[in-house]
């Protein structure tokens, strides 16, 4: 973007010599001054999320400190707030999505990228597109009605006679719990991954795939050890905004996750998200400081979504750069 | 053919084709979602679902009738909150800033747009909710408009830019001021992708529910005037379907076939805009 504001008409040097009054007169000056204030708007708005986190966070910030991040009880009635069992149930469970959307989303990327001709790619972008248009609330009643009882009686049990021995398949098969948001999550984010990354994959120049295929590569060596490496960065910052949104992600995750602030090494276990638990408990706080400790979550939230977008838009910037000189994602 | 490139071909296509399967993989799940939602929610759709108000639990039938009409009213007062900011904020983004106030309200606009839905509702309440001490259909609206300006706004500067510069030099050339020229001839030349990009940003935060939980509430009744709790369509659905009633789980799916079948239309709509008259941005 940075290079195209060049382009526009600004301020040259005729109207630079023109006075202000006659600019004031033909508009342009009450016009600058108008959508100007509507711009700034928009950074003190954002400012203002910010302040009003920080703020009406600052009596549980002082009450608990370090402490909130690794106390386990979540008590409102005994006024107690630790906030581990909710980061560790938004970080398993994003965790797993991960784990099944990114290889799923990059495939699908490659695909779309380098493989299906034209059109076909751009009918099923045109799917995916309209994939990531799906409102999560209907991805949790999905998940309620179908994927929970899918799991309780079929996955759950098949995962526990295979891999009970390991601490991550133990305990009784719930349907909600980690597990479950965790795949509700994947199908959520993978039209991002697939999106984003295609992109990428695409902006990746004509004369690599060209060189690795006349040095006798075979098509899916061009792609998977020039092409993908070049698009490295790319990628990695479409998973970093896949994590974004599932971290974020709200109510899909708190029909399906179990709402129980558990900690428990078993992806079986019922758990609780932070994004879940601000979504179920903030009418219901009564006292001040049970609120207060609701913002902290979700400034924690923030923080984190914050820093995972800024890194993911650097990396994207980057790639760009990389392959074709233009500073446009 | 020596066995070693035997093998590497077919590493390649055994490959190729996996990335096919993950491709009709990602896209099946689209089909599926339609699939259980007109299975279910067919079944369910009447013409009382449209036109009656929810009946007290334990009564069968009822509707949704409030939480269409609530979700119409916060979508446009969201609209009216929303669009003028990211629309006029976008004219200054593009034809009037210079880049360091332009990097400043991009980059806030980006945070803007990364933040949770979730803490964008907490942020609601605290604005518009704590204040008056009742949930409103101007609060939940708030928080709607909130998460349309980064996109109206940053498509507006976007589609502007692409509006090539002879057009602004001929008007320019003709006399007109800077804002006539940009007010007839350079946003008339981006109207289709703007248009796009708010019936885009319409169509997402359509289906919203997190911000509207704690700023418009819900209501089972109509609610008289925008000053009152106001029911929406998607939380309707959460609470439909978190509810132990086998009648509310049938009109959740109800309500979710409605839903997704608006943003849809909406979204296939938009596209066609798009790519109908794109020539001139591509």
């Amino acid at each position: 973007m940075a290079t195209s504001t060049t382009t526009v008409p600004s301020a040259g040097p005729a109207e630079g010599s023109r006075s202000f009054i006659s600019r004031l007169r033909n508009g342009d000056e009450i016009a600058r001054i108008i959508t100007f204030l509507f711009a700034a708007s928009v950074v003190l708005i954002t400012l203002l999320l910010v302040l009003q986190l920080w703020h009406d966070s600052s009596i549980a910030r002082h009450k608990f400190g370090l402490n909130f991040f690794v106390t386990r009880v979540w008590d409102p009635i005994a006024e107690e707030f630790g906030a581990l069992p909710f980061i560790y149930g938004t970080l398993v469970t994003a965790v797993v999505s991960l784990l099944i959307a990114v290889p799923l989303g990059i495939g699908a990327a490659i695909f779309l990228a380098e493989l299906a001709p034209q059109k076909v790619s751009d009918t099923l972008q045109f799917f995916i597109d309209l994939l990531a248009a799906v409102p999560s609330v209907i991805y949790g009643l999905l998940g309620v009605f179908i994927v929970v009882p899918l799991m309780r009686v079929y996955v759950e049990p098949a995962l526990k006679q295979s891999l009970g021995f390991l601490p991550l398949f133990k305990g009784p098969a719930y349907g909600v719990g980690f597990l479950t948001a965790g795949i509700v999550l994947a199908i959520m984010v993978i039209p991002y991954i697939i999106s984003v990354s295609r992109e990428v994959l695409l902006s990746v120049p004509r004369d690599q795939r060209e060189a690795a295929l006349a040095l006798g590569s075979t098509r899916w060596e061009s792609t998977w050890k020039v092409v993908v490496p070049f698009a490295r960065g790319g990628i990695m910052g479409s998973i970093f905004l896949a994590l974004a949104r599932a971290l974020g992600e709200t109510m899909a995750v708190t029909m399906v996750i179990g709402n129980s602030p558990i900690v428990n090494p078993s992806l079986l276990s019922p758990g609780y998200s932070i994004a879940a638990v601000i979504a179920n408990e903030f009418t219901e706080a009564t006292s001040q400081i049970h609120l207060q400790a609701l913002v902290e979550l979700g400034l924690v939230l923030f923080l984190l979504t914050f820093i995972l977008n800024g890194l993911a838009r650097l990396l994207l910037v980057l790639t760009a750069q990389k392959g074709s000189g233009m500073g446009h994602v | 053919m020596n066995p070693r490139l035997r093998w590497r071909k077919f590493v390649s296509n055994f490959m190729l084709t996996m990335t096919g399967v993950c491709a009709v993989v990602a896209v099946s799940v689209l089909f599926f979602i339609l699939g259980y939602l007109v299975y279910h929610g067919g079944a369910s759709i009447n013409w009382n679902f449209f036109t009656k108000l929810p009946v007290p639990v334990g009564e069968l039938g009822g509707g949704m009738a409030n939480a269409i009409v609530g979700s119409a009213k916060l979508l446009l007062l969201a609209s009216l909150f929303g669009v003028p900011i990211g629309f006029l904020g976008g004219i200054y983004l593009a034809e009037f800033s210079g880049s360091s106030v332009a990097f400043v309200v991009r980059y806030a606009a980006d945070l803007l747009n990364g933040v949770p839905s979730i803490v964008i509702g907490i942020f609601a309440y605290a604005l518009t909710v704590l204040p008056f001490k009742h949930f409103s259909a101007f609060a939940g609206a708030f928080a709607l408009g909130l998460m349309m300006i980064p996109i109206t706004l940053r498509s507006t500067e976007e589609f502007l830019h692409g509006v090539p510069r002879a057009l602004r030099e001929g008007s320019m050339a003709l006399g007109a001021s800077k804002w006539r020229t940009i007010m007839s001839v350079v946003v008339p030349a981006a109207y289709r992708g703007i248009m796009t990009a708010i019936l885009l940003a319409l169509a997402r935060v359509a289906g919203e529910t997190a911000p509207l939980l704690f700023t418009a509430f819900g209501n089972r009744y109509w609610s008289h005037g925008l000053n009152e709790p106001t029911a929406s369509l998607p939380v309707m659905i959460f609470n439909y379907a978190i509810s132990p009633y086998e009648d509310w789980h049938r009109q959740a799916w109800a309500a979710g076939l409605v839903l997704l079948a608006l943003i849809l239309i909406v979204n296939i709509f938009a596209r066609a805009i798009l790519s109908r008259g794109g020539t001139i941005l591509r």
